[in-house]
């Protein structure tokens, strides 16, 4: 690998001076919408992209305009709790400088769209003011931690959440340069490795992501992280996190050398070494990473390449001590629970499904409007899940009847009432915004769903959780390859259909039709979940079921998801 | 006939008037052509050589966008021609007190803005209405400039007028007020006050050359294209520069001058000259309760009134004076009361946003014979826009950047007319006439090495893109500095690629934007000024020439205070000094500005 050509990424980190690059000097340049190619790589570690309005692309020219560049801002959330504060502060930014919108991650993170460049700053700066932040929320650095927003034991909730802060903050990048461009926090003359301890002055060789999930619960999709903690709780109280890695999503379509992967659990470890162990694992990332080829960076890639031994080994070496053997553990699913819930202290929780993670207001579903007004007299908080959706949690008994009035009176009472189908589906963002798409998604699966909806109606299946998750394109931000149903957009109306993830995330689907046609979905996956209907055993899900019925073949971890495909999945479809 | 006043022996008059009605037009036409070609030899001495007997005469203008200056300058030359001493003279440059010192005055001027001075004529114009003078000696006469679809019609025109008889001037000849066609009612104005300032030398030397009665007499051998001869050009290319998503509508016209012979210079404006687009013939005819077939008089020719109202005449613009016309014809009490002294506030209320087809409908529901309502409609009137081409840049072509009028009043949806038609009546291909209106108080600097700052937000823009190309075509090494703002920066940044070629290229050195609708505030041209009041500070005194373009109305306003406010700032003067900076560099031409 040494002797390989380090990748372009790696210069401009090595350049950069801890991430200030030219930055400053670009935003103050109003003749372009623009940043220079070297500072769009580096916006992403202060937790923005820069992205242009695909819609807009053909006619920009004629009209002597350059492309309609905008930027992408993500708020990155540990945990996914905010205070209604904090809600209404994202509110008036997405209405003021963003599209006004606000889009719900797959995450827990905030994402605000469409913000120019004379917007940029003002916007992180209000961020800020509200106590949050987007540094680190992209880039080669550890990513936003997810943490189960469990409604049900607030006890082990707060405990397992105060984990994912203490991570996040401690793997958080320490240079000035957010302060300085963002925050006009003044220079300071950035000295050796002192100013990043743990990254060093070209960070990581790719994103990593870690997640704390509390079984039974898989809601935050452990598995496609590079780093995983299963909180082991006994009687109430953590005792112990299990440790797993090696997990991701994205490929690149006919590159078999790329693939997704679930993590491996590879052992235990206390409450108190959390912290230590997510730093050591990073550390061993950082160090055998690739930097030559950012589509085999990945710590999965790591992991493949030198084997889950290795990986062990090296991480005790890393630790000084070896991680105990794994405890036993279950997962049950990877949904989320809707509606009203109690917890043991007497306070309530409301799980409301939004759409492809989306809060807008439309003339017949008001959702920003209302969970602005919710948050006004909220006395709770608000947790994202990492399904795209909102839990209004912490609801004294004396506050809820107000808040029902309110989702009452914004229409956000009744959200649930869907398919179960809907209700396990997720939708990258994909078009207009994202840069990498290759097909609709958040637009598109709707649309889809409504197709669905009228035939399991009539097979019924209304009430059948089968998680369907589609995304623009093989980077897998929607999580499509731990799905039941997988939707990966493939260009222009043409999407690869995949069957037979695990119910609870913990197995890969696998290719089913390759190039479907996008009105050709529903007829394609009718027969299928009829014969489902009629067949399936007691208790058995969607996934389970087309490998049984050898629809698929079960994948086998990592590369095993390109083998055993079925000829005629590559065959064109015949409707 | 030739006027008793024309250079002229009353047996030569004869003589001329009969071998002149023999002539058909095109043969007067190449006579004119003929004589101010070749000056006669022999007896007579070329034209305008004043006769050193003659009276002085001062012939004072107050102009924006050139018109009155126009007039002054023809006036002299028709002056000197009957042996006056006559210079022209720009109120910019001139004060109350000079006018005691002379005997024979001659005034031009416009209104503008909601009827204030030019620009220019704002100081002496305070001045004048506040300042003390014994002005006795004084003879005058006043012709007005001005618009009547404008509630102050003619106001400065007026106030200069009503204030010089305050002084104790005499006026010799009753003020002239004009509307936008104002050609034939200064010539008239013209013969009048000249005769009245006489005795004149008769022995005046003569050839045909602007003699009053040949209005085309000025025409060299090629045609000039001009207001009542305007060129037929193709429109060649048109772009929408708005993107979509805008709440904008603005136009980018390629206009052809091909075999035209006309020229222009960055600064000049081309009037266009409309059609009215048939839905609003319609609805007027429709009012009028006629077929549009009727057959009507129009200067000379008689045509359909359909046709009339399509290609002669003001439909649209709502005025006293049409009103009054009006009224004699529908004797409306209610449109009596309307007009009725005191009630200029119901009036003006009434004539907001409100069409000539409103007051028909309101007025006159009887309809209106055709030829009364003819009588009672002005002449279309062109309409200006700032040249956004460079010549050198684009030869043959002229290039217009223009924001279609759209907007709804009184529950009515209502456009711009000359906007309009261009955005939606003239396809590629098509033509449309027009003619060159020359600018002199809009010039780049004489040097090319001198900086220039340009601020024209929204079409005020359109110089400034002539501007930069012009210089970069010559190779001009100045600095130039331009001011744009719109209400978006995504989808209203006109010409944003051709700007960041020019600033890649160096021909556009430094580039400011103001958008007003991308966040809570609103930020505008000014507020970036001040933003940057130290540098521009420094490029005035650098000497950078300043231009502004766009509108009149708020725009040029407020970045005229802002401007005042950056030298108090930045050059530490009084308030006082400040103004006084500010008047110099208009003064001395360094602070020019195209505004409407
Ligand atoms: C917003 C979000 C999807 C959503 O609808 O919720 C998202 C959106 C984008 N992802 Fe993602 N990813 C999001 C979760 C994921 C996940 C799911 C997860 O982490 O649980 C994955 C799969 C797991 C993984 O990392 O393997 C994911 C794998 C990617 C990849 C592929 C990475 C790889 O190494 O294979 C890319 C492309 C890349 O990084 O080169 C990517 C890149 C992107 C970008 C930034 C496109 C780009 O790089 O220009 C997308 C921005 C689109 C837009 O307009 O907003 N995103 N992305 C999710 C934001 C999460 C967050 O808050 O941080
Ligand atoms: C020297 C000069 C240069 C110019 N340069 C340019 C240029 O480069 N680009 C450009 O676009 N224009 C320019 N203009 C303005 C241009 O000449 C016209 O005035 C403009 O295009 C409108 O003409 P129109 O025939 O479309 O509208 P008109 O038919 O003349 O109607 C305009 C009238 O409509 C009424 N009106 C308009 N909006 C409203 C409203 N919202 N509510 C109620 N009533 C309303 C007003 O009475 C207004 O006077 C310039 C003007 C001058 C004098
Ligand atoms: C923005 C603008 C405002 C005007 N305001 C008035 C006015 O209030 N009253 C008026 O009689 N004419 C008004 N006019 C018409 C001008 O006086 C008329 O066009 C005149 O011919 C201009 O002469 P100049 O080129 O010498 O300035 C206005 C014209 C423009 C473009
Ligand atoms: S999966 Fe692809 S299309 Fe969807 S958001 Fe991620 S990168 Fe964009």
């Amino acid at each position: 690998m040494s002797e390989k050509k380090l990748s372009a990424n790696e210069g401009i980190k090595t350049r950069s001076i801890y991430l200030r690059g030219t930055i400053a000097e670009g935003l103050a340049d109003l003749s372009t919408g623009s940043l220079s190619e070297d500072d769009q790589q580096l916006i992403k570690f202060h937790g923005s992209y820069q992205q242009d309005d695909r819609d807009l692309r053909a006619d920009r020219r004629k009209h002597r305009l350059e492309r309609a560049f905008s930027f992408m801002v993500r708020i990155r959330i540990p945990g996914g709790v905010v205070t209604p504060e904090q809600w209404i502060a994202c509110d008036q930014i997405a209405g003021h400088y963003a599209n006004g919108t606000i889009k719900l991650t797959t995450r827990q993170a905030f994402q605000l769209h469409g913000i120019i460049k004379s917007n940029l700053k003002r916007s992180l700066a209000g961020i800020n003011k509200a106590a949050l932040t987007t540094i680190a929320a992209c880039g080669d650095v550890n990513r936003n931690v997810m943490c189960n927003p469990n409604p049900f034991l607030s006890s082990v909730h707060a405990e397992v959440l105060a984990t994912s802060q203490a991570i996040s903050d401690h793997l958080n990048p320490k240079t000035g340069a957010y302060h300085e461009i963002w925050l006009d926090g003044e220079k300071v003359e950035s000295s050796e490795e002192v100013v990043e301890p743990i990254y060093g002055k070209t960070y990581l060789p790719r994103k990593f992501k870690i997640a704390v999930a509390v079984p039974p619960s898989n809601d935050i999709d452990l598995y496609a992280n590079d780093l995983g903690f299963i909180a082991i709780v006994e009687e109430g109280k953590v005792i112990g996190y299990n440790v797993a890695v090696g997990g991701g999503m994205g490929m690149t379509h006919g590159n078999e050398a790329t693939f997704p992967r679930i993590a491996d659990v590879i052992g235990f470890c206390t409450p108190e070494e959390v912290v230590n162990v997510a730093e050591k694992i990073v550390l061993v990332q950082r160090d055998f990473g690739d930097r030559c080829d950012r589509k085999h960076s990945r710590f999965k890639h790591t992991i493949e390449d030198r084997g889950v031994d290795w990986v062990i080994q090296t991480i005790n070496e890393y630790l000084g001590y070896p991680l105990q053997p794994a405890r036993p553990f279950v997962f049950e699913d990877n949904g989320d629970r809707f509606g009203w819930v109690e917890d043991e202290r007497g306070h309530f929780h409301y799980t409301l499904f939004v759409e492809g993670g989306r809060v807008l207001d439309t003339r017949d579903y008001p959702l920003r409007t209302g969970l602005r007004e919710i948050a006004k007299i909220h006395d709770g908080d608000f947790r994202l899940t990492g399904n795209q959706n909102l839990i209004i949690a912490n609801v004294s008994p004396e506050k809820r009847p107000e808040v029902e009035a309110l989702m009452k009176q914004y229409g956000i009472a009744g959200c649930h009432e869907q398919s179960g189908l809907r209700l396990s589906s997720i939708a990258c963002v994909a078009l207009p915004t994202c840069g990498l798409a290759l097909a609709e998604s958040e637009r598109f699966l709707p649309e889809v769903l409504n197709a669905l909806e009228e035939r399991i109606e009539r097979i019924g299946l209304r009430h059948d959780a089968i998680t369907i998750r589609m995304t623009g394109c093989p980077n897998g931000c929607g999580r499509p390859f731990i799905s039941e149903i997988g939707l990966v957009g493939r260009g222009p109306e043409r999407y690869n259909l995949y069957l037979g993830g695990g119910h609870a995330g913990d197995r890969m689907n696998k290719l089913f039709r390759q190039d479907v046609g996008a009105q050709e979905i529903p007829d394609v996956l009718t027969p299928i979940l009829e014969h489902y209907a009629r067949e399936r055993q007691e208790g058995e899900h969607f996934g389970d079921f087309v490998i049984r019925a050898g629809y698929v073949a079960a994948s086998t971890n990592g590369p095993g998801f390109h083998r055993d495909i079925k000829a005629e999945a590559l065959q064109p479809v015949a409707v | 006939m030739l006027p008793e006043h024309s250079p002229f022996a009353p047996a030569q008059r004869r003589s001329l008037e009969e071998l002149l009605a023999g002539f058909s037009p095109a043969q007067r036409f190449w006579l004119a052509g003929y004589l101010s070609a070749a000056p006669l030899t022999g007896g007579a001495e070329p034209a305008g050589a004043p006769a050193a007997a003659g009276p002085k005469l001062t012939i004072l203008y107050g102009s924006e966008s050139g018109n009155s200056e126009k007039l002054a300058d023809l006036s002299a030359k028709e002056a000197k021609k009957l042996g006056f001493k006559a210079t022209t003279r720009n109120m910019s440059d001139a004060t109350p007190a000079d006018l005691a010192k002379i005997e024979n005055l001659l005034v031009i001027i416009s209104t503008w803005g909601e009827g204030d001075p030019p620009e220019a004529a704002t100081t002496f114009h305070k001045a004048l209405l506040s300042e003390e003078h014994d002005l006795s000696k004084l003879r005058y006469s006043v012709c007005a400039l001005g618009d009547t679809s404008y509630t102050r019609f003619c106001q400065t025109g007026k106030e200069v007028d009503a204030r010089l008889e305050t002084l104790k001037a005499t006026r010799l000849t009753p003020r002239q007020d004009c509307d936008v066609d104002y050609e034939d009612a200064h010539r008239a104005w013209l013969d009048e006050a000249l005769k009245a300032f006489g005795p004149v030398a008769t022995a005046a030397p003569v050839n045909g050359n602007g003699n009053s009665v040949f209005s085309f007499a000025a025409a060299p051998t090629q045609p000039v294209w001009d207001k009542k001869n305007p060129f037929a050009s193709e429109m060649l290319e048109r772009v929408l520069l708005n993107g979509r998503g805008t709440a904008k509508e603005t136009w980018h016209y390629e206009l052809s001058l091909e075999n035209a012979g006309l020229t222009y210079e960055p600064g000049d404006a081309l009037g266009v000259i409309p059609a009215n687009p048939s839905d609003v013939v319609e609805s007027l005819l429709k009012a009028a309760k006629l077929s549009g077939s009727e057959s009507v008089e129009v200067s000379g020719t008689s045509k359909p009134v359909a046709e009339a109202l399509r290609e002669d005449l003001d439909i649209t613009a709502l005025s006293r004076p049409v009103l009054t016309k009006l009224f004699a014809f529908s004797g409306s009490a209610q449109l009596s009361d309307l007009l009725k002294e005191g009630n200029e506030k119901q009036l003006n209320d009434y004539l907001w946003g409100r069409w000539i087809v409103d007051a028909l409908e309101d007025f006159a529901p009887k309809g209106i014979a055709a030829a009364d309502l003819v009588s009672i409609l002005r002449k279309i009137p062109p309409r200006l826009y700032s040249i956004a081409s460079s010549p050198l840049a684009h030869p043959d072509e002229v290039h217009l950047t223009i924001a279609a009028v759209r907007y709804h009043a009184n529950g009515r949806d209502r456009k711009g007319i000359a906007s309009t038609y261009l955005a939606d009546h003239v396809p590629q291909g098509e033509p449309v006439s027009v003619y060159i209106h020359e600018n002199k108080n809009f010039r780049l600097p004489a040097s090319g090495d001198t900086p220039i700052i340009m601020v024209g937000p929204g079409t005020g823009i359109a110089p400034f893109r002539s501007f930069v190309e012009h210089r970069s075509a010559l190779g001009h090494e100045g600095k130039s500095w331009l001011f744009f703002g719109d209400q978006r920066y995504t989808y209203d940044f006109l010409y944003q690629l051709e700007w960041q070629e020019h600033l890649a290229s160096g021909a556009l050195s430094r580039l400011d934007v103001a958008f007003s609708r991308d966040q809570p505030e609103k930020i505008y041209v000014q507020d970036k000024m001040r933003e940057r009041s130290r540098d521009l500070y420094t490029w005035l005194e650098e000497g950078a020439h300043l231009y502004v373009c766009g509108d009149a109305s708020r725009m040029a306003h407020d970045v005229h205070q802002t401007l005042i406010d950056i030298v108090v700032k930045e050059g530490g003067k009084s308030k006082e000094a400040a103004e006084l900076y500010v008047e110099d560099l208009r003064k001395t031409k360094r602070y020019q500005r195209d505004v409407y």
